[in-house]
This record gives C-alpha cells, sequence and structure tokens, in this order.
C-alpha cells in the first residue's frame, strides 16, 4: 500500500515539475530558437556600426506586490511610458518589454531574472531595490547581459562589474551631497538624523553623510534610528531630537515613513527644518497628505513632477493618463533609464538580432560615450564604472510646490 | 524488499527517488534542456527541501510548533558567507570550501540551536511557538546590527547596538574586506553553490533525519510527542531529547542557510524574518506532519509554483493565496479524508496520529 | 516631562495593541485556533473608514460604524468559507489556511487600493496641552486609550453576564459539552470572530489615526505584536490581553527613548521571553496541569 502510494506521490511530484518545465518552455524554446538564430550572425555583427535598429527586448523587474510595491510600480510604468513613447516614433530602435515581480527580494529577484532571459530578455532595466540589485548584478555579470538599475543606488551594485550602470545618484554622493549643501548654507544648525537601519538606502546614505559632516565641521546633536517593524511610532525619536535641541532634522529615508514623521512632529509642535533626499520626492503626492505639513521641508531630488519644462510635463501628463497617479521620481528615474538604453543601443550600432552577450560588450563600451537629456538631468553622462554624473538639486517646498531656494 | 522494515523502506525510497530526481534534472541542466528560471532554482529548491525536512523533525516528529526556523536559517546563511570570504584565499578548492562553509553554518547553528531550546523546550503549544518567534525576530535584529570584516590580522566583528557606528569603525586596514554591512547585508560575496552541493546535503539532511527518528533516540522523542507523561513516566529523560531533535534541526537549517547564503551575492537580515518561517511550516504541514517525503514534494512544489504562476502578473500572489487556502481545505475536509481512508486504511492511522499534535 | 509623554505614547501604542489582542484572544479562546488574518482585518478597516472620509466625504463616526460593519462581517464571511469546514482537522492546518487568508486580503487590498501608500485623514486631530506647554498629549492617544478602557469594560460585562457571553465561555471550555446543553457551537463561533473582527476595524481606524499611512502591508506588524500581547497577558483571558498589550505598548516606547531604537523590537521580545520562563502560561494565564 505505502510503496503504491509513494510511487503515485513520486509520479505526481515528476509530473509536477515537468509541468513547472512546460509551462515555461513554450516560451524558452521559441526564444532559444530566436536567440540561437541571432548568435551565428552575433559574431558578424560586431563591425556593424551606425546601422542599429530592429525590436529589442527589455527586462524590468522591481517589486510589483508587497510593502515596497509603490516603488517597483513605479519603474515599471515610468519604463512603459518611455517604451510607449518610442515606439509611437516608430524609429529604427523598437522595444518590447516586460516587468517581473520581485518582492523586493533577492532570491525572487534572481528567479524573476532568469525568467527574463527565457523570454529572450536582450537587455536589463532593473531591478529597483538594491539588495535584490546587487544579487542580480553578479548574475548577469557572469551571464554577460547588460543591466541599468533605475534606482539601486548602493555602489555595491556597480563595483567591480563593467556591465552594470546606473540611472540614480548612488549613496555616498547623496549623503556627501546633503552634508555640502547644509555646510555651505546652515553651517550653524544643529543637526539630528532619523534614519531606517535595517534598510541598506537608508543606512548607506546616513553613513556617508556622518562622515562628511564630520568632515565639514557640522554639528550632529542626534541621531535616531527605526525599523520596518517600528516605522509607525516616531514621537521617542522625535522627542529626542527636540530636547538635543536640534533645529535642522536630516531624513535621509523613502517618503512613507517621512510622511508620518512630518505628522507626527506637527502634532507635537515641533518645527524645525526637515531636510530629504531623492527618496523623500513623492511625499506631496500621496494621497490625502497635508502639503501645509511639508511646508518649508528641503530636498535634494533630481527629478520634481512640478517641473515646467515641456519632457516632464509631458511625462506628468502620459503618466497620470495612463495610470491616475503623479510619477514620482522611480518613474523617472525607469523612463531616462529606456532614454539611455536607446541611446547606447544607437551609439553602438546594435541590431536586435543580435544576443544578449553581444549587446552588451558593444553597450558596455558605448555607455561612457553618450549623453542623455532626461527628466532627471541634462547631460547625464555615466563613468565606465556604472555611475551616472548629474547634479543633485536642492529644493524647497513651497505651497506645496518644489522651488529652488533663495 | 519484503523482509525490509516498513520504515527502512520508505527512507531508502525516499533517497532512491531523490537521487533519480536529481540525476534527471542534473542531466537535464548540462544538457541545457532546463529554463535558466528553473535552473536558477535549483539550488534554493534543495535549500528550501532541507528546511523543510529540518523544520519537521521539530515540527511532526519532535511535536512543537517552531515559528522561529528561518532564524536558525540566518544563523547559518551569515556565519556561512563570513566563513566562505574569510577562507576564499586560503582554501583555493571551491568544493571543499564550500563543506566548510556549511560545515560552519552547521555548528554556529547547532549553537544556537542550544541558546534558544534551552528555555524554549519547557514551554509547551503556543507559548513555545511565539517565543521561537520571537527568538527569530531577536536574531533577525541582532543580525542588522553586525559588522563584519576582515584584512590581514584576521576578523573583525562588531555590534552596532546604538545605531552610532559604520564599517569604518572595524579599523580595517586598507586592504580589508568589508563582509557584513549592517542593514545592508552581506554584499557582493562569491557566489560558490552548486546543485551537486544542494543533493548533498538534502542526502545527509534525509539521513540524518531518518537515522534520528528510526533510532531509539527517535522512538523515545516520537513517544514525548504522543504522551509525554507517558513517556516520562517510563523513564524517558524529556529535556535530553528534545534538545537532540532542537538542536539537530538547528543544526540542518544552519548549513541549508549556508548553502542558501553563497548561493546570492547580497543577502540581508530581513530575508530571514517571521515570513520566512512560516513559508517554511506550510512546506511542512502542506507535506504531512512526520512525512518526510512530503516535505521535499511540498518545498519543491511551493518554490515553483509562484514562478509559475508569473503569468498571472499583477494577480500571481493572490492566486498563490487562493491555491493555498484550497489545498488546505481540500486536503482537510472530512468527506474526502474519509474516503481517502477506506481506500487506505493504514494511512488513516498514520494521519490521525500526525493529526494530534 | 519627557519620560511622560514617552509614557503616555507607550500607554497610547499599548492601547491599539490591547484592542487587536482582545480580538486575537477571544478567538483562539473558542476556536482554539491563531487567527492570523487578524491583522490584515485591521487594514481593511483602515481603508474602509479612509474611503468613506476621502471619497465618499462621510462623517468620521459614520465612517467608524461603517469600517466596523463590513469588517463584521468579512470576519463572519472568512470564518464560514475558510475555517468552518476545517474544525475538526488538526489546529496546524486551520493555522495555514489562516496565513493563506491573511495573502489573500493582502493582496486584495494590492490590487484595489494600490501600492501607494494613503495619508488617513485623523478621527480627531490637534493635542491638550499641560503644565504649561511643556507636555502635549494628542487628542487621538486620549481617544485611544479610552476607547480601549471601554472596550475592555463592555467585554467583560458581556462575557460575564450576557447569554451569548455565558454560551462562549462554555464553548471554550469545552465544545462538546457545551453542545450537550443545547448552545450552537457554530452560531457561537461566529459571534466570536464578528466581534473580534469589530474590535479590529476600531483598533485600525485607531491605529492609523495615531500613524497616520495606510498600506496594504499596514496591519501585519502590528497583528504580531498584538499576538505577542495576547501571549504575553495569557492567551484566552480577556483582561490579560489588555494587560499584555499596555505592557508592550509602554516597554517598546520606554525602550526606544532609553535603550536603543534599534534594539525596541528585541527587548519587547526579550522581556516576553523572560516573563513566559517565569510564568508559563502569560502573566493572567492560567495554567492547567495535564492530567492523565
Amino acid at each position: 500500500m505505502k510503496k503504491k502510494f509513494l510511487a503515485l506521490m513520486t509520479a505526481s511530484a515528476l509530473a509536477l515539475s515537468l509541468a513547472a518545465c512546460g509551462g515555461s518552455s513554450s516560451s524558452a524554446a521559441s526564444s532559444s530558437a530566436a536567440s540561437s538564430a541571432p548568435a551565428s550572425s552575433g559574431a558578424t555583427s560586431g563591425a556593424a556600426s551606425g546601422s542599429a535598429g530592429g525590436t529589442f527586448k527589455i527586462g524590468v523587474i522591481g517589486p510589483l506586490t508587497g510593502e515596497n510595491a509603490i516603488y517597483g510600480q513605479a519603474v515599471a510604468n515610468g519604463a512603459q511610458i518611455a517604451v510607449d513613447e518610442i515606439n509611437a516614433e516608430g524609429g529604427a530602435i523598437q522595444f518590447e518589454m516586460k516587468s517581473e515581480d520581485d518582492v523586493a527580494d533577492g532570491e525572487t529577484s534572481v528567479n524573476a531574472y532568469h525568467n527574463l532571459q527565457d523570454w529572450g530578455m536582450q537587455v536589463l532595466v532593473g531591478p529597483t531595490t538594491t539588495g535584490a540589485s546587487t544579487a542580480v548584478a553578479a548574475e548577469a555579470y557572469n551571464d554577460r547581459v547588460f543591466m541599468l538599475t533605475p534606482s539601486a543606488s548602493s555602489t555595491d551594485v556597480v563595483s567591480g562589474k563593467d556591465n552594470v550602470f546606473q540611472v540614480c545618484f548612488t549613496d555616498p554622493n547623496q549623503g556627501i551631497g546633503a552634508a555640502d549643501y547644509m555646510a555651505e548654507n546652515m553651517a550653524d544648525s544643529k543637526i539630528a538624523v532619523i534614519y531606517r537601519n535595517d534598510d541598506a538606502y537608508s543606512q548607506g546614505i546616513h553613513d556617508t553623510f556622518v562622515s562628511e559632516a564630520a568632515a565639514k565641521g557640522l554639528e550632529i546633536v542626534y541621531e535616531g534610528t527605526f525599523t520596518a517593524d517600528t516605522a509607525t511610532d516616531f514621537s521617542v525619536q522625535l522627542t529626542g531630537a527636540q530636547s538635543a535641541g536640534a533645529d535642522t532634522v536630516f531624513l535621509p529615508i523613502y517618503y512613507q515613513p517621512a510622511s508620518v514623521i512630518l505628522n507626527q512632529a506637527n502634532a507635537m509642535g515641533y518645527e524645525p527644518t526637515f531636510f530629504g533626499v531623492d527618496g523623500m520626492d513623492g511625499i506631496l503626492t500621496m494621497e490625502g497628505f497635508d502639503p501645509a505639513l511639508a511646508e518649508g521641508v528641503m530636498l535634494l531630488t533630481p527629478f520634481s513632477a512640478d517641473a515646467t519644462d515641456e519632457l516632464t510635463q509631458n511625462f506628468v501628463a502620459a503618466y497620470q493618463a495612463a495610470y491616475g497617479d503623479i510619477p514620482n521620481q522611480f518613474a523617472a528615474d525607469a523612463y531616462d533609464a529606456v532614454y539611455a538604453v536607446k541611446a547606447a543601443l544607437e551609439a553602438a550600432g546594435c541590431t536586435s538580432d543580435m544576443d544578449a552577450a553581444t549587446i552588451c560588450e558593444a553597450m558596455v563600451a558605448a555607455m561612457p560615450t553618450i549623453s542623455v537629456d532626461g527628466l532627471t538631468g541634462k547631460g547625464m553622462t555615466w563613468a565606465a564604472t556604472g555611475e551616472v554624473s548629474k547634479a543633485p538639486m536642492a529644493v524647497v517646498i513651497k505651497d506645496g510646490v518644489y522651488t529652488l531656494p533663495d | 524488499m519484503k523482509k525490509m522494515k516498513k520504515s527502512t523502506r520508505t527512507a531508502f525510497l525516499t533517497y532512491l527517488s531523490v537521487i533519480l530526481v536529481f540525476a534527471v534534472m542534473y542531466a537535464l541542466d548540462s544538457a541545457g534542456m532546463l529554463t535558466r528560471s528553473l535552473s536558477g532554482q535549483l539550488v534554493p529548491i534543495c535549500c528550501y527541501m532541507s528546511m523543510a525536512v529540518s523544520l519537521n523533525l521539530t515540527v511532526g516528529i519532535l511535536g512543537e510548533l517552531s515559528l522561529g526556523h528561518a532564524g536558525f536559517m540566518s544563523v547559518g546563511a551569515f556565519s556561512g558567507v563570513i566563513a566562505s570570504m574569510y577562507m576564499k584565499d586560503i582554501i583555493p578548492s571551491v568544493p571543499l570550501r564550500l563543506a566548510l562553509t556549511m560545515i560552519v553554518g552547521a555548528a554556529l547553528a547547532a549553537v544556537a540551536g542550544v541558546i534558544v531550546g534551552a528555555p524554549v523546550l519547557r514551554l509547551r503549544g503556543d507559548y513555545l511557538a511565539i517565543v521561537t518567534l520571537a527568538f527569530g525576530e531577536i536574531i533577525k535584529d541582532l543580525v542588522n546590527c553586525l559588522l563584519v570584516g576582515y584584512d590581514s590580522k584576521g576578523l573583525h566583528i562588531a555590534m552596532n547596538l546604538t545605531g552610532n557606528m559604520s564599517i569604518n569603525d572595524l579599523g580595517l586596514e586598507p586592504t580589508g574586506v568589508a563582509i557584513i554591512k549592517g542593514a545592508q547585508g552581506a554584499t557582493s560575496t562569491l557566489t560558490i553553490a552548486s546543485f551537486t552541493a544542494g543533493f548533498i546535503l538534502v542526502m545527509i539532511t534525509l539521513f540524518v533525519v531518518f537515522n534520528l527518528v528510526n533510532s531509539r533516540a527517535g522512538r523515545a522523542i516520537m513517544a514525548l510527542r504522543d504522551n509525554t507523561i507517558a513517556a516520562e513516566s517510563v523513564g524517558i529523560n524529556i529535556t535530553k531529547y528534545k534538545m537532540m531533535a532542537f538542536v539537530t534541526s538547528s543544526a540542518l537549517a544552519g548549513a541549508a542557510g549556508a548553502l542558501y547564503g553563497v548561493n546570492y551575492s547580497s543577502l540581508q537580515a530581513t530575508k530571514f524574518n517571521f515570513n520566512t518561517s512560516i513559508l517554511i511550516l506550510v512546506f511542512v504541514v502542506l507535506g504531512g506532519l512526520g512525512n518526510l517525503w512530503g516535505s521535499l514534494v511540498a518545498a519543491a512544489a511551493l518554490t515553483i509554483l509562484p514562478e509559475a504562476l508569473r503569468q498571472f502578473s499583477d494577480y500571481r500572489m493572490l492566486v498563490y493565496a487562493i491555491v493555498l487556502i484550497l489545498v488546505m481545505l481540500a486536503t482537510n475536509n472530512p468527506t474526502l479524508k474519509a474516503a481517502l481512508g477506506r481506500l487506505k486504511p493504514s494511512k488513516k492511522q498514520e494521519k490521525e496520529a500526525a493529526g494530534n499534535v | 516631562m519627557e519620560f511622560l509623554s514617552y509614557l503616555i505614547s507607550g500607554i497610547s501604542l499599548g492601547s491599539v495593541y490591547a484592542i487587536i489582542a482582545l480580538g486575537y484572544t477571544m478567538v483562539y479562546g473558542i476556536a482554539k485556533m491563531l487567527n492570523f488574518a487578524h491583522g490584515d482585518i485591521i487594514m481593511v478597516g483602515g481603508y474602509i473608514s479612509f474611503c468613506s472620509i476621502s471619497y465618499l466625504g462621510l462623517p468620521s463616526w459614520v465612517a467608524v460604524l461603517l469600517a466596523t460593519l463590513v469588517c463584521t462581517v468579512l470576519g463572519v464571511v472568512i470564518e464560514a468559507l475558510a475555517y468552518r469546514p476545517l474544525r475538526s482537522a488538526p489546529s496546524l492546518a486551520v493555522l495555514i489556511t489562516a496565513i493563506g487568508v491573511s495573502y489573500f486580503l493582502q493582496n486584495s487590498a494590492l490590487l484595489i487600493w494600490k501600492a501607494a501608500p494613503k495619508v488617513y485623514p485623523p478621527v480627531v486631530s490637534g493635542s491638550l496641552k499641560l503644565m504649561g506647554d511643556q507636555l502635549s498629549i494628542p487628542y487621538v492617544s486620549l481617544l485611544t486609550i479610552v476607547a480601549c478602557l471601554v472596550i475592555m469594560a463592555g467585554l467583560t460585562v458581556f462575557t460575564s453576564k450576557s447569554k451569548m457571553g455565558k454560551a462562549m465561555r462554555a464553548c471554550s471550555e469545552d465544545k462538546g459539552a457545551a453542545q450537550l446543553m443545547g448552545i450552537n457551537v457554530n452560531a457561537t463561533i461566529s459571534v466570536t470572530f464578528a466581534i473580534g473582527s469589530a474590535l479590529a476595524a476600531i483598533a485600525g481606524v485607531l491605529l492609523c489615526s495615531s500613524y497616520g499611512t495606510l498600506m496594504p502591508t499596514t496591519g501585519s506588524m502590528p497583528g504580531i505584536k498584538a499576538f505577542t500581547a495576547a501571549v504575553f497577558g495569557g492567551i484566552g483571558s480577556i483582561p490579560g490581553a489588555f494587560l499584555g498589550g499596555l505592557l508592550l505598548g509602554v516597554i517598546e516606547s520606554l525602550s526606544k527613548a532609553y535603550i536603543s531604537t534599534q534594539l525596541a523590537n528585541t527587548i519587547v521580545f526579550a522581556v516576553l521571553i523572560v516573563v513566559l520562563l517565569v510564568k508559563p502560561a502569560g502573566l493572567l494565564g492560567k495554567y492547567v496541569p495535564e492530567k492523565v
């Protein structure tokens, strides 16, 4: 009896695993067929340049579900708008895009990446979050797939990997930028820092901010931390900052906890100058958020949905029409990432029948030569190390809109 | 075959099917017949299988509900990553380094198992469950504070308990390498895991658990599960056998964690949170309490399932939740169970025995 | 002065935990199951009241009422569809089903209300200034504490005096015997779920009012904390859940203030472990020795 049951279960297990193979093998078969053909032409196409064209498959990875879904969805949507625009223009380069969910988790992200490979991805735009990107970057480096992350800001993502590039600022860049700005414009202030210490992004900026602040002689009077599990109540940290006499509170965190902090500080009657980084962008567009609370908040951001230039306004209009939300900085980074990929493909003279590895080598060579005017910066260029060069912009929120500080 | 004891036969058949499946998968993988998606999941599947079997030892065989199993995986993963990075230049042979990594992971997780088990196992039922949950969360928080690096002088370890330290405070030499940077976790670690290592891990886990279960000690452990008072009255040392099962379980989880840790180049403590513990518990319950190959099948199936559901895109996790609920309803429906029971009278008794936890 | 303000924020946080824990503990006492989906009912309550205030423009008290109503129905429906068929199944099977329900609710909320966090308009705003403005207590905190006391008193009276309350206690002692005495066990369990879910809705409104934002995962961590609180006080005991919730909130708040913001959770859990080692059935739980 037992044996029969066991045999049955083993058989069903096999059937299941085969079904799992079968589920994706149809696409895999077609994609391997598609990519095996160009593999032969790929060898010769290295010489072809200036004749870039065809439909490229780009994969996007980000947390589309789970507690970080806001960032992944913004990236997927922003990239989709860029892809639609490029396809509508009808130029030589066309894109086919597929976005996969990674719940901001390294393991799932690697799975998503492999899944996209099975689909026939030629260029990767993603992942969205730092931890996941570091995990995927190692795979992409080994597989020689060109990777451009819109928003993973740690230097660990790009360091030592020639084919991995970033669109956003790096953490050190932001921490140093914030400290330098404060040293120049508000040197006498007493600074409190509240950061999330179980988050790579937040801790990364905090670490560089603190060391740069020490170098510039800024006075940090209070440091408070929180974790994902304690992100609901900040009264303790705010009381601590208040009693330490801080008149500036640096918040290297995302806008969701920042909104809670602003709310609670307001309830306590504590009114320091709050200073945020690019993760703060989006706070004004939160549904139900009272912009009066953010009055006087300063932040370093590469993107502002209120900017008056034509590019930004078109993007915001398209985004609102398609998804009903006002885009945040993540969406803008992803939008720029797709245009950067397009520029690099053109510069490298890639054609869509090349395989991912050939495209990767060509793009790695082309990346430092291109310059992109995007939503998050004019004339963005890339170093061969993978870091972007663009200027962070300090803005102050006045009457619910970003304005340049006086 | 007929003369073999039933338990031995189950063990034998389980080994055989694992070897067969491994051989088939390995051949398919080497021949490039697997999708990238599936071949990339082979190692994590092995880790989860091993996690499920080891948790089954605590939940199914010892009969104590543990909600913090991911904590031991975390200990194993981070100690494994440290060991693997530290030995990078000392031991050039990758298989040897991988084996040592897993041994270090298992050893440290065993130590954690002793520390956690000593107080926890005095409690019962849901109180025990909540304390394992508490330990899991504590381990997560402590690993979040961990700063580790190494240079020519050896390992530097610091606990960033106040939140004011960074990796610079370790005082590493310029040539030193930071391995674990607090919340940023372990980044840019070398990935040395392989499917073969995963297979060996699963085999060792099965071997250890089967042998423990079918030994004198195993019978004592199951006697404790079925009736603690009766077991105590015939002179079974409760603490000793409970600890034996619990520490074995955590050591195996540590080995699995170590392999998991060196399979990815980036690892954060938050990965091993309450949800991961629950995920592994789901494998065990779905596979059947005390049923080792059930755990194997459930772990593999439920690891592949969310990937296989990718075609549902946004509805993926919703479908996963519905499948989970329906499977639980279907497998525990009294009418269905009665129908199955009529077909297999011997199975029914076992199910009931396992159900009385 | 600082100490007082930390203490009050701790009591307010603890009151929210206590309200959630009361729901947990009642369901546990009667159905003998850990309802992991309880935390997600909080989130649903938060969203329903958010929608009624922000989209329908209803006054706060109507919103609270509506949220309570929806969650009550939701709780009963979940019980009937997912848990009732498993009444005779092993408790672990029910636990896993509850986890499935929790995933289901979270992902449904993600699809319905999208991932972007919503800023919750507090049901009451402003704060009470005492001692020459040195101490300011948000009215939301006061409301939370009062609500918690009222609920706790109401539940105590309900379970000890009313017919349904007595039936609940009978069911939690012995389902079989209760049934023989003519108590409708299924109906009693349904009512318990209804009360627990209604409490979760109220807790959701108070939680979101104090902490301002609302996401599909808002309920999960408070849910786990409240579960801890329920066990801390002795699961199944109503005063225990109240005491456990309050202590948990105060310990969390004070350890954040005076020890380390980083280790607040660790300290809470460490205290829990120590308490359970000294009192294995929680602070107010009855330790029932096993009879042979």
